[in-house]
């Protein structure tokens, strides 16, 4: 379906079709097709020897001590070998929140299954793995803490045997719900559970250290989202001033949050690379990433939602817990997820009141890394459940209960319950077009006559999305990175070439294309002749990185910025060479135009470069190298927003959910690549299916995962994602370079909220709810079964 | 991670293949998705790997009125593609086009999957309802072991060391039989976590009904007892959770639904 609003390419001076609104084919798609890029892994350097870590097998325990195997010990190395080297700390800047130090290598205790204790180097990894399984440790092993709720307990065993209780934060948004309370005609309550999920990308992490003795300097390669952010922390870790520690991230597949972080396994590369003298690598396997490695997304909700009897919402009473696992992670540290789940949880409804408590909990897992949507998944779903909860409860459809509640098109923009500052939109609207879309009449006729095992069900999730968070809202979230200007240059080559020059990474979000348009957008100049050069500290201006779908919105106007600028530079220089007054002419599809006379911006080029003597003496001293700084008009972020409907049968014999029909309504603003975004938000959502119905990483009552490989850990596949239909709106943002907004998350936050409604639709005429993610067959089951039990007994 | 090292072995005698397996440390492979994986996690870590899949004596194929007569070697997607002899209704040909994927099909083999003996393996589960036999090969001879007996556990079989599967004996059932086979899986391709194969043969008055995914060696009920209201009961001791032994009573509802297809069939 067409987009039917602004596309700004459509009427740019000289449309060439490759600007901003154009679904030009991926630029970095050809070498990707063909097989040619270049990850980490396929990288190889001289004298370059593996790494392979020995990893904890406890989840909680003390080291007693470690044995190098006596023929190698010079090739082991523990905590007690890497001199000098610092742990990685992450502090929330919030008061209260109490600081955890994750060592490189476990010293004194290991605190999660997979923590790494010792690290082996060897020509191949198969012999670093024969070394690491001949390194003897004896652990001590103590109680561990594998639930959160039982982790926040006064008596509970300590993760951080000084902090006195296991809470980095608990944190209070207050009101007093008293008298509403006692007078609201309407009480829902709901307690609900999400799965600690392991993101996993196609490319796990990896990293390549070397010390290039020429220029005193440690060059990382690494798969990571980040690399500023990583160069700033390594260097932290390593005590190496900042200028002698570079970052290369080569081609990444796939981030989603994974890779905003700094490993441990990189400060134990970069101190190795430098001790040894060699390059030495590690590629994590699967293993580790599901089992040693950094999880994501374990909330539990206790919830009251209070309401007028038309399904209008008064209040909502949050208790929220977020299983931080046993470090805080850096840049984003252990509260960035709880902090957002207090922020977000009221969605894009309006209400009177809104209490919240939340607390992130250590436990005995691997911390916690802010996957694709952070907590969005999570309170989405939990307020879309309170949603259709509220519709049971008043007799009410479900879509007619949230359009009683959403902010309308004529409140934009609207400063919600917790002051976030909605800058535009038509919430109800794209609800609307997807209650339209799925024809919820007709599945309710149908619903209407059903008798067999296979149930029908609908489900509804309407949620914004704040992305490209600006100063003041990571100030204001603590967290130890906080994003200022966002800087890009833009350099013009000798033969009339553009570079553009980011510190963000793009790891499939094809920015190598969307950037190009930027920039062809306001010079004109054709997109094959621009190259967007980023995934290198030492080629590109500082950057937080790519998360928080803020690089379109956050890099795009830094790209915007920076041509801008150096197209003033271009017009005084070919104004000269058309002998006009540089206010007469102008810039249009790659020359500089006045009346009928043109130069080329290659000319342009290669006069200020190479024949200078055509040019007066004053002409742009600064040359064709600009470097742009960016900030939005306001720095609270853009708020693209989405609308998903989703019909399923649920099979109440075997508590199977099939996917019948899916719609979506998102409204990204304007759309810099339409194909683009499309694939965006369908990737999202095949994620989002894998929260709602497959992905879970459980934990027995020692803190062992138990989803330790693909085959246990379910993954949504091919045949697990349905055919989408993906309607868009156009709202620019009014604070944004092109009216742009963040869009890459929002396909994840949908689908969780959205397939539980609808399963729980299918099974409420049967009297049961399934209450946690994923909704597996079992869950499904067994809740029939214990239904059943009831009415027996 | 990486396999331990091994040596690997590629006899192409029958004889010789039995002589290097009998070795300490030495392990037959065939296709290789299952032990692959296993090598990786360390959790089999041979001295010597045996490869079987080229041997000649293990590929051969015989369709007879009374048998069809598989080679052990035969690879999952060369029965799933009608290269080799299949019962009426394409029966052998839809079990494995249903295993895993086309990839994991491409190198897998039938006799590979049987003697690994994966509680939740489709050529186990199938075959035992089937009343298939395996025809086994030593220096000394070989024997015929119907698969009802085949498997002891969970991966573990009664073949003695060395004593190498050849081939797979399916029997063709009479005219007019049912035949009823559903997995409940999580994903397609995904082990499943409930199934049932029912073989109803009129004709020769048999009825088989087998559960597999019970973490044991497969169930078998016949006769009367091939009832999806006998499986509650043959579950009994299985360790599998109520919530499971119903999924399995549910499955085996509708293999017998598949395989009768509203016929009424004697038991």
């Amino acid at each position: 379906m067409a987009g039917d609003g602004i596309r700004a390419g459509d009427t740019a001076p000289g449309n060439t079709g490759q600007g901003v609104g154009h679904s030009v084919p991926r630029k970095e798609d050809d070498r990707y097709l063909r097989g040619t890029g270049e990850y980490v892994g396929d990288i190889r350097l001289a004298g370059m020897r593996e790494l392979a870590f020995v990893r904890s097998p406890y989840a909680h325990a003390r080291l007693v001590s470690i044995r190098k195997p006596a023929d190698a010990a010079h090739l082991v190395f523990t905590a007690d070998d890497l001199c000098d080297v610092l742990p990685i700390i992450a502090n929330s800047g919030l008061p209260g929140f109490k600081s955890s130090a994750q060592p490189a290598l476990a010293s004194g205790k290991v605190r999660h299954v997979g923590e790494a204790v010792a690290v082996c180097v060897a020509d191949t990894r198969a012999e670093a793995e024969d070394l690491a399984a001949a390194v003897i440790v004896e652990y001590d092993e103590l109680p561990a803490l594998s639930d959160m709720l039982d982790a926040a307990r006064p008596d509970a065993p300590l993760v951080h045997d000084h902090w006195g209780d296991n809470l980095f934060l608990q944190t209070r948004v207050e009101a007093d719900l008293a008298e509403i309370a006692r007078t609201a005609p309407v009480v829902v309550r709901r307690t609900l559970r999400t799965a600690r999920q392991c993101m996993s990308p196609m490319e796990g992490r990896g990293v390549i250290a070397r010390w290039e003795a020429r220029l005193e300097q440690l060059v990382l390669t690494t798969s990571t989202q980040m690399p500023h952010i990583v160069r700033t922390g390594l260097a932290g870790c390593l005590g190496l001033p900042e200028e002698q520690v570079r970052i290369i991230a080569p081609d990444v597949g796939g981030g989603f949050g994974y890779k905003g972080i700094l490993l441990p396994e990189e400060v134990c590369a970069g101190f190795l690379a430098r001790h040894l003298g060699h390059p030495v690598r590690w590629i994590e396997d699967r293993r580790e990433q599901l089992a040693g490695n950094a999880n994501c997304r374990e909330h539990h909700y206790d919830l009251t939602a209070y309401a007028d009897a038309d399904g209008r919402l008064i209040a909502l009473d949050a208790d929220a817990s977020v299983d931080a696992g046993a470090y805080s992670i850096y840049p984003f540290s252990a509260c960035l997820e709880a902090a957002q789940v207090a922020s977000i949880l009221p969605g894009p409804y309006r209400m009177d009141a809104y209490r919240c408590v939340t607390r992130s909990v250590a436990t005995n897992k691997a911390g916690i890394v802010p996957y694709r949507g952070v907590a969005r998944a999570g309170v989405c779903y939990a307020m879309e459940t309170m949603m259709d909860a509220i519709a049971a409860e008043t007799g009410l459809a479900p879509h007619l209960v949230r359009l009683r509640n959403l902010v309308p098109a004529d409140a934009m923009p609207f400063d919600n319950i917790t002051n976030k500052h909605f800058d535009s939109g038509d919430y109800p609207e794209a609800l609307r077009r997807v209650v339209a879309a799925i024809d919820v009449e007709g599945v309710r006729r149908r619903q209407a006559v059903q008798d067999g095992p296979v149930r029908l069900g609908i489900g509804f999730a309407i949620f914004c999305e704040q992305g490209a968070h600006g100063t003041s809202v990571y100030h204001g979230w603590g967290i130890p990175m906080v994003p200022g200007f966002e800087q890009a240059v833009a350099r013009l080559t000798p033969d009339g070439g553009l570079e553009l020059r980011v510190g963000i990474q793009s790891h499939g979000q094809g920015l190598e294309t969307t950037l190009a348009q930027v920039g062809h957008e306001i010079l004109g100049i054709s997109i094959e002749r621009i190259r967007v050069v980023h995934g290198d500290t030492a080629l590109t201006p500082y950057s937080t990185g790519t998360w928080g779908s803020r690089c379109m919105v956050m890099a795009g106007g830094a790209v915007a910025t920076a041509c801008r600028e150096l197209g003033e530079r271009i017009l005084a220089i070919g104004a000269h060479l058309l002998q006009v007054a540089p206010d007469a002419a102008r810039i249009e599809r790659g020359q500089v135009v006045c009346g009928a006379r043109t130069v080329s911006i290659s000319e342009v080029a290669r006069t200020w470069y190479l024949r200078p003597q055509e040019l007066p003496a004053d002409v742009c001293s600064g040359g064709l190298e600009i470097t742009g700084g960016y900030k939005t008009l306001r720095d609270t972020g853009t708020f693209s927003y989405a609308a998903h409907a989703v019909v399923v049968s649920v099979d109440t014999e075997l508590g199977d959910v099939a996917i019948l029909d899916y719609a979506i309504c998102e409204d990204g603003g304007v759309l810099v690549n339409p194909m683009i975004v499309d694939g965006q938000v369908h990737g999202g959502v095949a994620q989002g299916i894998g929260t709602a119905l497959y992905e879970e990483m459980p934990f027995d009552s020692a803190g062992q995962p138990l989803a330790t490989t693909l085959a246990d850990y379910m993954l949504p596949g091919a045949t697990e994602v349905p055919a989408l239909r993906v309607d868009h709106m156009v709202t620019p943002s009014p604070y944004s370079a092109f009216g742009q907004k963040g869009i890459g998350e929002g396909g994840a936050i949908g689908p969780p909220a959205a397939i539980a409604n609808a399963v729980n639709d299918a099974l409420r005429p049967l009297g049961v709810s399934v209450d946690r993610l994923p909704i597996t067959p079992h869950r499904i089951v067994q809740a029939l079964m214990d239904r059943c039990d009831r009415g027996v007994s | 991670m990486k396999p331990v090292a091994f040596d690997h072995d590629c006899p192409v005698t029958l004889e010789e293949a039995a002589r290097l397996i009998a070795r300490p440390g030495a392990r037959p492979i065939a296709g290789g998705q299952s032990l692959g994986p296993m090598l990786n996690f360390r959790v089999a870590r041979p001295d010597h790997l045996v490869a079987l899949a080229a041997l000649a004596g293990l590929t051969g194929v015989e369709d007879t009125a009374q048998v069809i007569t598989l080679g052990a070697a035969t690879c999952h997607a060369a029965i799933e593609d009608g290269r080799v002899p299949d019962l009426p209704g394409g029966v052998l040909s839809r079990i494995a086009g249903g295993i895993a994927y086309r990839a994991v099909r491409n190198r897998g083999t039938i006799g590979g999957s049987l003697c690994h003996a994966d509680p939740g393996a489709d050529w186990l589960i199938t075959l035992t309802a089937l009343d298939a036999s395996v025809l086994t090969w030593t220096p000394s001879g070989g024997r015929m072991i119907p698969l009802a007996g085949f498997v002891t556990g969970a991966f573990r079989t009664v073949l003695a060391a060395g004593e190498i599967v050849q081939a797979v004996h399916i029997p063709r059932p009479g005219p007019g039989f049912g035949w009823g086979y559903v997995k409940a899986c999580r994903k397609p391709g995904e082990f499943a976590h409930a199934m049932a194969a029912l073989l109803v043969d009129p004709a020769r008055g048999v009825r088989r009904l087998v559960i597999g995914a019970t973490g044991g060696a497969p169930v078998l009920l016949q006769g009367v007892r091939a009832d999806p209201a006998c499986v509650g009961d043959a579950l009994a001791g299985s360790g599998l959770g109520r919530v499971e032994r119903r999924m399995q009573a549910v499955v085996a509802a509708r293999a017998l639904a598949q395989a009768t297809n509203g016929r009424v069939m004697p038991a």
